[in-house]
């Protein structure tokens, strides 16, 4: 699903590649956190399959294309098939938790009737049915990253992207949203989590690729943090 | 629903952004409406010529008992100079339309019936104007080949074209015209740069929205189209102005200033209808261009 081959990034007047010479095979359907200390270039690996940034060098394929020569008018078919979360949520402070899901329907031109029926079922799905007209600042924390979630998976993206989404999160609520990621993943999505919360990622038990000053040092199956912290 | 949904982003955009929005329908409404001043005053110079020059007539006085031009020195016209000078222009066809006699005291009449509410028509007296003739012309800008044959002719004293008169008010209305246009052209710089910063400061307020628009995919038309609409709309409502502005203008000011020339044909208020369709379609036109670059620098995916 998404493939990195030989892929280094060095961003302009940096000295140290961001990432180097990684390689990385993402199956359909796995769930797979990226690990590593700030600045390993976790998030760097995310922005590569958004195609945010470019490859430095080497290919990176989301669902069969390289991403890489896409031409940028194609750029939003290839963000329609990612759904992306952040550790900071993103949404829209004047709209409420219905609008905000409802938002990345209408701009991609989904008709009102789908919409009546998607975004409902989605906010159900993430247990915020009954708050559809809240506003994101009358909501806790938790529930403000599952509007992002419900957002990022209404369109129901193949792939999701979570880049540190229990950052700004306690631990109990970290693993509710960890738990709803993983519900998502048994649907049939591919999930890539970046993260540096140890105690998720530990309990979960689901690959764990780590990354150090971009090197790709560990990918293991039902893997722990570890001690590379 | 995509069209509901596109309306109710322009109107959020227009209420957040108001004030700019409203800056930017007034710097085009002046620009629009100076650029229809200039073209306006070029059609109405261009109706007053073709009105003029048609009656357009070159006058040969000839000498009278009191003529001070030198070529009068022999004092007033006889009869067979009269009958020459008459004969030397009607060999003129078909250059010269007609000629008409005008004596002394028809002169004097016409002048006072001109200009019965002037004081100088109370100290003119009969002889002050000598006869003369009243040459129309077939083609008004030949006056040289007139005057060149008529003047020193025996009896004449001076030949006068009217054209030059006239020639010195276009003069001064196509300074108008010029003038207008040029700072036409300096506001439309202006509403260009106004619009350019306008959809800057949108863009930057509305990131959040934008960025989340890319992030879910949403396409580069989707994106950019309320703004560039928005900007279309606030130029719309400043040419709507504009040409009301216009339409005021020929419809009461220009009949109140036309007073001074009685009998000239002005241009109605039929002239800014046919005008306000182009000016509309160029301020689109600068509106969707400007903004559509402006996006592709401040907007990118």
């Amino acid at each position: 699903m998404i493939r990195f081959e030989n892929v280094s990034k060095v961003y302009p007047r940096s000295t140290r590649p961001a990432l180097s010479d990684i390689d990385l095979d993402v199956e359909r359907g796995e769930f797979v956190f990226v690990v590593g200390s700030s600045g390993s270039g976790k998030s760097t690996l995310l922005r590569l399959v958004l195609k945010e940034e470019g490859a430095s060098k080497g290919s990176v394929l989301v669902a069969g294309q390289d991403v890489g020569r896409l031409p940028s008018r194609k750029v939003p078919r290839l963000r329609r098939e990612i759904g992306t979360v952040f550790q900071d949520f993103r949404l829209l402070p004047n709209k409420t938790v219905y609008q905000n899901v409802a938002f990345a329907l209408q701009v991609l031109g989904r008709s009102g009737h789908v919409i009546r029926q998607v975004v409902p079922e989605t906010l159900e799905m993430v247990g915020l049915d009954g708050k559809e007209k809240r506003l994101p600042h009358e909501l806790s924390g938790g529930e403000q990253q599952r509007v992002a979630i419900a957002r990022a998976f209404v369109n129901k993206p193949p792939i999701l992207l979570c880049d540190e989404p229990t950052g700004n999160l306690d631990p109990t609520t970290s693993l509710d949203i960890v738990r709803l990621l993983d519900r998502i993943n048994r649907t049939g999505t591919t999930i890539v989590m970046a993260t540096h919360d140890d105690d998720i990622v530990d309990q979960l038990r689901k690959r764990v690729v780590e990354l150090k000053n971009g090197h790709l040092i560990r990918d293991e199956n039902k893997g722990v943090y570890g001690s590379g912290r | 629903m995509r069209l509901q949904f596109m309306l109710s982003e322009i109107w959020i955009g227009l209420r957040r952004n108001l004030s700019i929005a409203v800056s930017v329908m007034l710097v085009t409404m002046v620009s629009v409406f100076l650029l229809g001043i200039g073209l306006l005053v070029q059609q109405q110079v261009d109706t007053l010529k073709g009105f003029w020059y048609d009656r357009v007539q070159v006058t040969v006085f000839m000498c009278g008992p009191n003529s001070p031009e030198k070529a009068c020195a022999k004092g007033t016209v006889t009869p067979e100079q009269r009958d020459s000078i008459k004969a030397q222009l009607g060999e003129m066809k078909p250059l010269v339309k007609n000629v008409y006699y005008e004596s002394e005291q028809q002169a004097f009449d016409r002048f006072k019936e001109q200009y019965k509410n002037s004081p100088i028509s109370d100290y003119l007296q009969v002889g002050d104007i000598p006869q003369n003739y009243r040459v129309q012309l077939a083609d008004p800008t030949k006056f040289a080949v007139v005057a060149s044959a008529v003047e020193g002719a025996p009896g004449v004293a001076s030949v006068q074209d009217q054209k030059k008169t006239l020639d010195k008010l276009f003069k001064v209305m196509n300074v108008v015209t010029v003038g207008s246009l040029v700072l036409a052209g300096l506001m439309v710089v202006c509403s260009v740069l106004l619009m350019a910063t306008t959809i800057r400061q949108a863009a930057f307020s509305r990131r959040r929205e934008t960025g989340i628009m890319k992030l879910v995919g949403a396409s580069n038309l989707t994106i950019r189209l309320p703004f560039v609409l928005e900007t279309v709309l606030a130029a719309l409502l400043g040419v709507g102005l504009a040409v009301g502005g216009l339409w005021g203008a020929t419809a009461y000011l220009l009949p109140r200033v036309a007073r001074v020339l009685p009998a000239a044909p002005l241009i109605g208020e039929g002239a800014v209808w046919v005008l306000a369709p182009w000016l509309a379609a160029l301020m689109l036109v600068v509106a969707v261009l400007t903004s559509w670059a402006t996006l592709r620098r401040y907007l990118r995916v």
